[in-house]
């Protein structure tokens, strides 16, 4: 398990959400996917999501699924709304110019590995 | 807030609450009311054996009704360190009076201990008549109590949230939701699955279950706004031992239900796809999320999608 802030301590990520304190978020495991259904099926809760997707309803998802972390790879900018309905759902949206192969190798390299679902 | 730089970022969540009663709170719900008085006429010893005796640490001095000054131990030691014991509260009491009006909030009176060096605060009335005594362990202990008060109505109400079903007595008791959900509204996709998690979550229903029916009611909700011609509802029936749920459309109908729930087919469009639905993994998500699922559907009538989770039954 990480924190939030252990993971911005080491890559670089724009916070798109309000700022909040981000060393209460835990991350324990990591999802990546640009499909919606296959993220309902996939991702666990308290785990972190990298996509290419910015639209509202990356929100949806990761509200309904307890997903408190998304990362936004190659620069895909969401709207207003998006970032506004992010905020009110408490899940801090994080923007990345590089691809999500990279998010990816990183967040594994800093050690977010355990993709158990039952933890 | 004079405390609150030493408060730790796990506190910080309860600012909001906390700084919230500061103003709600009058000083008179937190003021001690049953304040020891001295006269100015006493001697510094039978002040000292007084707030011995009262375990108390400082007093106000009253003259004809009117607060004229307030004793403290600081006072005492000074007193002592003089060898002057015996000389009267009056030579030795804080005339410098700093009071508050017991009808102010509270927040004011934790404005005057941030600001001014002082362990308690005389607390008037209207007429400037003593009514009270406030230190800040006063509000400290006012603000515990009141935080107490909302967990514990916050507690019944989640309380009698859980027990709905237990308090009504029925043949079959059952508490039906409904949702309009229209075509082409991405912007509120996802909107009604997470009222009716939330809702399940409220009724005391366990977190799988909640998390199971949240996204089964997702990828049914998607499909009213991706597949229908007119949109539809989402229609939850919760009883003590089962949630139904059923989604249902005016139309076109599913051409071919075998392939529709085929991992990986999908009808939608390019723009929808772009928005990142459209996997071909909707029915199957649903189907592998609840206990019973059914699918009636007709060209004419539309279709009806009946999904049926068990509460006695976890299913992994």
């Amino acid at each position: 398990m990480l924190t939030l802030q252990t993971i911005l301590d080491h890559i670089e990520l724009k916070v798109l959400t309000d700022p909040v304190d981000f060393s209460e978020i835990e991350i324990h495991t990591g999802y990546t996917s640009d499909l919606l259904s296959c993220v309902m099926t996939g991702a666990q809760a308290e785990c972190i999501w990298i996509t290419l997707i910015a639209n509202i309803n990356v929100v949806a998802v990761a509200s309904l699924l307890e997903i408190p972390a998304v990362i936004i790879t190659e620069n895909a900018q969401p709207d207003a709304a998006t970032i506004a309905r992010a905020n009110q759902e408490g899940i801090v949206l994080l923007s990345t110019p590089v691809g999500s192969y990279q998010i990816v190798g990183r967040l594994w390299e800093l050690g977010i590995k355990d993709t158990d679902p039952n933890k | 807030m004079s405390d609150q730089a030493t408060l730790s970022d796990n506190d910080a969540g309860m600012i909001t609450r906390v700084e919230e009663l500061g103003y709600e709170l009058k000083i008179s719900q937190v003021m001690t009311t049953n304040v020891v008085t001295f006269s100015p006429d006493m001697t510094m010893l039978e002040a000292l054996n007084l707030m011995q005796h009262h375990r108390i640490s400082g007093a106000p001095v009253i003259m004809n009704g009117e607060v004229v000054g307030i004793i403290s131990t600081e006072d005492l030691i000074r007193a002592l360190r003089d060898g002057r014991i015996d000389r009267k509260v009056s030579d030795y009491m804080s005339k410098n009076l700093i009071t508050a009006k017991a009808t102010d909030k509270v927040v004011e009176a934790l404005r005057i201990f941030a600001k001014k060096n002082v362990g308690r605060l005389p607390i008037l009335d209207e007429n400037n008549k003593l009514v009270g005594l406030l230190t800040k362990g006063d509000i400290t202990n006012g603000l515990l109590t009141a935080l107490q008060r909302d967990y514990q109505a916050e507690e019944v109400i989640r309380y009698r949230a859980s027990h709905l079903f237990e308090d009504i007595e029925s043949d079959r008791t059952s508490l039906i939701l409904r949702y309009r959900i229209i075509k082409d509204d991405f912007l509120h996709g996802g909107a009604a699955s997470n009222n009716i998690k939330r809702a399940l979550l409220r009724l005391g229903a366990d977190r799988q279950v909640a998390r199971r029916c949240g996204i089964a009611a997702y990828e049914a909700e998607m499909n009213l706004i991706i597949h229908t011609n007119n949109g539809g509802f989402l229609r939850v029936e919760i009883e003590p031992h089962k949630i139904t749920m059923e989604a249902y459309d005016d139309g076109p109908g599913i051409d071919d239900v075998e392939k529709a729930l085929t991992p990986g087919f999908s009808t939608a469009s390019e723009e929808v796809r772009n928005k990142g639905f459209g996997a071909g993994m909707g029915l199957v998500n649903i189907r592998s999320c609840v206990d019973e699922m059914t699918i009636k559907t007709s060209k004419e009538s539309g279709t009806n999608l009946y999904m049926t989770i068990y509460l006695d039954k976890p299913k992994n």
